[in-house]
């Protein structure tokens, strides 16, 4: 069989892809496959590009929901009400419509964020200075909180008394943000 | 225009040879996603929504504070001609998405071309820096004033659980794409680099070709940038893909001294094999020039070519791509046009080093 891609080399690649219930069967050279992007599950991850097969990375409803027509009944559409995509749409696409489709689907992001990155959903980096300002304060708090357990955990209580004192300061600090902000 | 001056005018700053580890680290970059909260994201806003993201981006500049020594311009995609764009493009100073696709694209660029904040791309902001040799931690940090002079102004959408909110989910929390792209004729040379490529993968790292994604690897440099964005932190992110290359720059230089050792002769025909079809072509395509640029600034950091400056593969390599050839041309060129043009400007630059 020849390469239904290059119609030059023979085909040594046969594989059937599913992607949303679309069953689609591939024969291509190795060449070949490696210029679409499909041979990511064949040589550990080369080549591999994201963003070809995140429409398929993204569809991560469980097994049990495997039978398309009870799914297809009992499936409530899941809307943005500010741009109005819907989450369908989303898992479609790859791409968000807006900040509030965050919100709106936050209950099925999390399992897609862990497999986007490395097991991780929630943001442990930048904080912008100005929108941010009461949650560098929280996360400070919560920050020396864990130091002082730890200092408690090894009996260095001056420490941990210390950094007692500097939690409420910066308690203080936030209940008198949260009352100007009201 | 004389040669010279053209190419005086192509070069950004980034493609200077004075970055440290600049023998194989060519380039470092670092770009931050951001948006704005009270908009639709790009893949479907309208285009009122484009120009009022534009807009406040143009207020900010009124007051440009603490990098008013930047000088920061705003070019509008819509005012510029297709091969303007394509310069631009093959400067990696825009996206091919920002030139051809996007509504009301625009971008901020500085003087020396070291910043360029792209507006309306896939995200309402890209702010991406671009520093010569290996100067990641550099790069972030500039990456990080822009940032922070943007937010002053600027609602960006933020959320404290997922960090900064994306067009894509792949670069939610902090944004931020690190990059580096590097020169390894040594690993390529000796095949290491297939078995290194997967292992950089399980790292959480993706190795590509030059021009991004799907691309091979043009002139022997790959590009190791980060994939995941979410859970660490960017000096986390931007310290781990410098340890790696790192150790890429080790493998490198080993992979060299072990191909002098070994093969010293068969690597000096090669090199000069390769300086001699340059400086005698008449007709030459983009892959055939990038592997001989590729041998010649090998040569030069080895030893074997005197005389010519280190930086004429990254010059090169981008003054010879179709968009730059038919700006010097002043015009349209058919590809074999462009081969002949290529190999012209090749030679003439090469004498221009043994004056």
């Amino acid at each position: 069989m020849v390469c239904q891609e290059c119609n030059q080399r023979p085909a040594t690649l046969h594989f059937t892809k599913i992607v949303n219930g679309e069953k689609a069967e591939f024969q291509l050279c190795e060449k070949c496959a490696a210029e679409k992007g499909e041979m990511f599950m064949f040589n550990n991850g080369q080549n591999y590009s994201i963003h070809n097969l995140l429409a398929g990375l993204l569809n991560v409803q469980p097994a049990y929901q495997g039978n398309s027509q009870n799914a297809f009944q009992n499936e409530k559409v899941i809307q943005c009400p500010n741009c109005s995509m819907t989450y369908k749409q989303f898992i479609k696409v790859g791409r968000f419509g807006c900040a509030e489709c965050y919100e709106t689907f936050s209950e099925q992001l999390p399992p897609i964020f862990r497999r986007l990155h490395s097991g991780n959903e929630t943001h442990n980096g930048k904080i912008p200075a100005r929108i941010g300002g009461s949650i560098h304060l929280r996360k400070n708090i919560e920050d020396l909180k864990q130091k002082m357990k730890e200092f408690i955990a090894n009996e260095e209580f001056e420490e941990a008394a210390l950094t007692r004192d500097e939690i409420r300061k910066l308690e203080k600090e936030l209940n008198s943000a949260h009352e100007e902000g009201e | 225009m004389s040669l010279e001056r053209f190419i005086n005018q192509a070069i950004s700053s980034w493609m200077s040879t004075e970055g440290p580890d600049s023998d194989i680290v060519l380039s470092s970059r670092i770009r931050l996603a951001r948006n704005l909260k009270q908009y639709r994201f790009p893949t479907l806003f309208e285009k009122d929504e484009a120009e009022a993201v534009i807009n406040q981006v143009k207020k900010r500049l009124e007051q440009p504070g603490e990098i008013e020594d930047k000088h920061l311009e705003l070019l509008l995609m819509d005012e510029l001609q297709p091969l303007q764009k394509r310069v631009l493009m093959e400067k990696h100073l825009i996206s091919p998405h920002l030139a051809e696709n996007s509504t009301h694209g625009a971008c901020l660029l500085s003087e020396s071309e070291e910043i360029s904040i792209m507006i309306n791309e896939e995200d309402h902001i890209r702010i991406q820096c671009l520093y010569p040799g290996f100067q990641l931690l550099e790069a972030l940090q500039m990456a990080n004033t822009i940032d922070n002079w943007l937010e002053e102004e600027i609602d960006y959408a933020f959320n404290e659980k997922v960090g900064f909110l994306t067009s894509c989910p792949t670069n939610v929390g902090t944004g931020i794409r690190a990059s580096v792209m590097m020169h390894l004729p040594g690993l390529v040379l000796t095949q290491q680099i297939n078995r290194i490529i997967p292992a950089i993968n399980q790292l959480g790292l993706v190795v590509r070709g030059i021009y991004g994604e799907g691309s091979e690897a043009l002139g022997n440099i790959f590009q190791v940038s980060n994939q995941m964005t979410l859970g660490k932190s960017e000096e986390d992110i931007a310290e781990d893909l410098k340890s790696v290359v790192s150790q890429l720059i080790s493998q490198e230089r080993s992979a060299r001294e072990a191909l002098a050792k070994t093969s010293n002769i068969q690597l000096e025909d090669r090199v000069f094999r390769s300086y001699g079809t340059l400086l005698n072509c008449r007709i030459i395509e983009t892959k055939e020039a990038a592997r001989c640029l590729s041998d010649v600034r090998l040569g030069i950091d080895m030893g074997y070519i005197e005389n010519v400056s280190e930086n004429i593969l990254n010059e090169l390599m981008i003054l010879t791509q179709p968009g730059f050839l038919q700006q010097y041309a002043g015009g349209p060129l058919r590809p074999q046009e462009r081969d002949i043009r290529r190999a012209t400007l090749i030679r003439e630059r090469l004498q221009m080093e043994s004056k």
